[in-house]
């Protein structure tokens, strides 16, 4: 039991939060307390909501998509600019945010399926297209007030207290968003065939095909289900800052592939959980916090952030390649 | 048991100009296991794929258990029982072994959602079939290539198997491996299940086939029982020509030391080796699989260097630390895995040749002269005799008897006095393996000294004048070739400690 659990990536990184979280804890006691726990979930929930696209792109390709935040822009954009001008609820929002999201997604998948082209490539190019445009036709103006509902929705609070300097602190509806996006992502990948041929193209895209699982809807379906948590983790976003600055949420994508990999998704393809995930998320997030708590510079974040994908990436390559040396080794006799 | 499983008449098929199958008739019984055997390009894999209805003839009448078939879709295929695993196994590394095995078949039953209950039941008992117990829970890609293997066969036994077509399945395996995939095949059979067996090595189709299939050139040759075969026979139903293997002898036994190795040791590796080689000899190094005989090439060579012991050039003593020191010393090695570990697959035969020479080939000024070193290329391909229409294509659009051909090549350009072979016919055809050995033979004649490193005793027998044989790190026999037996050679080779 102890061995197989020691096997997982997942134990470490548990025992890392825990390690990390009592130690701020000790420095500072109301790191652990509902209402400071609570926020710290709610400020993580869109980079939560993008991570489980980013994991389902990692396991069928080995190789990122790095223009979602670009679509999740765009669209907060244009949902922002929409409302607005036409009023509406929070349902239509969400729901024409996730359709566009799927849209933008889907150009992705049809170009890297038609012309087999690495996702990293196709994706670069299109995060430029769909950033640029939206600041060729914005002018990159700002948007400061939105729609009301959105501070609505951003502030629903689910099982709600009240603090003794008067305001209100509880679970935050956006987390529990968060919360649907991975018990969802969870669903498709461990318990549908469509999930399981996600894996086998990661593993054997040869085998996928021969077995009869259907490449290019699976490919389809992968990148057009990023684009809809993009959008979805767009209107998260607008909810939780109401108002739009049109380039905050690009530039978030290495953080985001960053703590999937750091969940234990490979960079080779066909491996990587949403447990995993998770935690790689909460983790860069503690640290995050944790580094501004102890004052030091931000600038140590980005540092984190290479230095994690650096050992990722080399801790996989040194697997395989200490797997290929374990084949020489003979048993000599005395 | 005579009852007929599958009967194939009159199959033409062809591809834009090249007429694959001429008016081939194929039979098989129902729990037969049948070989079929030719060289590349002998049709056999467009007959496999026949078969398993990948491809559809172009003329021709298949009738499967009595029934007239038209069009052998994939799918119906498989509805008839009719699996075919490939020589790569199409197993996916990253998921277990429980769905590796399961998961097409739980797929066919239909639904969008996975029962793993149903899964692992499925795996559990797919491998009590063939009596195999491999951990369901385990990642195939950590697994060895022979348990792949099995893992591979437990898949096509969860549908309705019939027949089950297995393409080259021994050319990556060791031979405990194979003696296990023999008694599973074997296993197969009593269950009535019929196996067509892909190989070109001779040895094993002897060994389990009931009866053998010949292709040449797109045409049936023969279908015969072994008893009325042996390995002339075979070859020259293959080739259509008659082979003279005549045993290699070795002219002069006073030739001048070229190599001489005393104590030669690494940990975990191999410990004490001590032999020499003279000028024109030809030895044999043999042994079980993990027996240390590669790990002692990539010393000789320098790739992981040997940690105590002497090595002696022409009676001067040198040091190998590296590849560079080994190629100075004028040792050369053409690897066993000819495809990761000695040559560059995208790069044309010409720049591969000359790889290890172009310090040779420079202008004054330090640069590569381009003529000199085309004229180096186009020399080495025509002493070699590399079928290749043109030196600037890329290696990997050749077969493997030419690609082995290249990688001697390009060390023979750098005029070695020794030359390490380490399995130079694996996964060759019968012809190109006969090519290779006369080469070898030609570069001894030379006053090259070869050490020949093989699993294959009677390679060893056949081609070289003394064979060491490796056991467990150490050499553990030495024996001349003239007039010795194979099996009294296998015998030492299989020998326990």
């Amino acid at each position: 039991m102890l061995r197989r659990l020691l096997r997982h990536n997942e134990t470490y990184l548990v025992l890392l939060i825990v390690a990390l979280c009592a130690a701020i804890a000790v420095a500072n006691p109301r790191f652990l307390s509902y209402e400071n726990v609570s926020g710290f979930l709610k400020s993580c929930s869109m980079i939560g909501i993008m991570a489980v696209g980013a994991l389902f792109v990692l396991i069928l390709a080995g190789s990122p998509d790095v223009s979602f935040t670009a679509i999740a822009q765009v669209v907060e954009y244009a949902i922002a600019v929409a409302t607005l001008r036409w009023g509406g609820n929070i349902y239509v929002a969400l729901l024409a945010a996730a359709a566009m999201g799927v849209l933008l997604g889907l150009v992705n998948g049809v170009i890297i399926h038609s012309f087999r082209v690495p996702t990293i490539i196709v994706t670069i190019a299109t995060f430029n297209i769909y950033f640029g445009m939206l600041y060729v036709i914005t002018a990159g103006k700002l948007i400061n007030v939105v729609h009301p509902m959105f501070r609505a929705f951003g502030n629903t609070l689910l099982f709600p207290q009240t603090s003794p300097i008067g305001g209100t602190y509880g679970f935050s509806l956006m987390s529990l968003v968060w919360l649907a996006a991975v018990v969802l992502g969870w669903f498709i990948l461990r318990r549908t065939f469509l999930g399981r041929g996600v894996f086998a193209i990661g593993g054997n895209e040869t085998a996928a095909e021969r077995m009869g699982i259907d490449t290019r809807r699976t490919r389809l379906f992968v990148f057009g289900f990023v684009g809809l948590l993009s959008g979805v983790a767009a209107v998260v976003h607008l909810s939780i800052v109401q108002s739009v600055v049109p380039n905050i949420i690009v530039g978030k994508e290495l953080e985001v592939i960053a703590a999937v990999v750091l969940g234990g998704a490979s960079v080779f393809g066909g491996k990587g959980t949403l447990t995993g995930t998770v935690l790689g998320v909460l983790l860069f997030a503690i640290l995050n916090n944790g580094l501004t708590l102890l004052n030091f510079s931000s600038y140590w974040y980005n540092v984190t952030i290479g230095v994690v994908i650096t050992v990722a990436i080399t801790n996989s390559a040194y697997q395989q390649l200490r797997h290929q040396r374990s084949r020489v080794h003979v048993k000599v006799e005395a | 048991m005579t009852e007929e499983f599958l009967r194939l008449e009159r199959i033409h098929k062809s591809f834009v100009g090249v007429h694959a199958l001429k008016g081939v008739d194929f039979a098989l019984r129902r729990g037969e296991i049948h070989c079929l055997v030719g060289e590349n390009g002998s049709g056999k894999s467009t007959l496999i794929k026949i078969i398993s209805g990948v491809l559809q003839p172009d003329s021709g009448q298949i009738t499967v258990e009595g029934q007239r078939v038209d069009h052998l879709a994939s799918a119906a295929t498989m509805a008839r029982g009719i699996q075919v695993i490939y020589q790569d196994l199409s197993l996916f590394p990253n998921l277990t072994v429980a769905e590796n095995i399961a998961l097409s078949e739980v797929r066919e039953r239909g639904g969008g959602i996975v029962d793993w209950r149903k899964v692992r039941a499925i795996a559990r008992a797919a491998m009590d079939r063939i009596q195999v117990d491999i951990d369901l829970d385990a990642e195939v890609g950590e697994l060895p290539i022979g348990l792949q293997q099995l893992v591979a066969i437990c898949r096509a036994l969860t549908s309705e198997l019939k027949l089950l077509i297995l393409d080259e399945p021994t050319a990556s395996l060791p031979k405990h491996d194979i003696d296990n995939l023999f008694a599973v095949v074997r296993d197969l059979q009593t269950h009535g299940i019929s196996v067509l067996f892909v190989s070109h090595k001779l040895g094993e189709v002897f060994a389990i086939a009931e009866r053998i299939t010949v292709l040449r050139d797109g045409e049936k040759v023969a279908t015969l029982p072994p008893g009325e075969l042996d390995d002339d026979k075979l070859v020259a139903l293959m080739t259509g020509r008659t082979l003279t293997r005549r045993r290699f002898t070795f002219s002069d036994p006073g030739a001048r030391k070229v190599l001489e190795v005393r104590g030669l040791s690494k940990r975990n590796n191999f410990e004490d080796v001590s032999f020499e080689l003279r000028a024109g000899e030809i030895v044999g190094l043999t042994g079980l699989r993990g027996a240390g005989r590669t790990e002692l090439a990539l010393a000789l060579f320098g790739i992981s260097p040997a940690e105590r012991g002497e090595i002696r050039v022409e009676g001067r003593p040198v040091r190998i630390g590296t590849v560079q020191e080994a190629v100075a010393a004028g040792i050369a090695y053409v690897p066993e895995n000819r495809l990761v570990q000695g040559l560059v697959m995208k790069l044309s035969v010409a720049e591969n040749v000359t790889a290890a020479i172009l310090d040779r080939l420079l202008t004054r000024l330090g640069l590569v002269d381009p003529t000199r070193k085309a004229a180096a290329a186009v020399e080495w391909i025509k002493t070699l005799g590399v079928k290749v229409s043109d030196p600037a294509v890329p290696v990997q659009t050749l077969s493997g008897g030419n690609q082995q051909k290249v990688v001697l090549a390009k060390w023979l350009a750098a005029s070695p006095k020794i030359l390490v072979l380490d399995g130079p016919t694996v996964g060759v055809d019968v012809m190109a393996k006969s090519d290779i050995h006369d080469l070898v033979r030609g570069l001894a004649a030379r006053g090259l000294a070869v050490l020949l490193i093989t699993d294959e005793v009677s390679e060893a027998v056949s081609n070289a004048n003394r064979i060491l044989v490796m056991r467990a790190g150490r050499i553990r026999g030495e024996v001349a070739t003239a007039g010795v037996k194979v099996e009294d050679v296998q015998r030492i080779v299989e020998a326990r400690a």
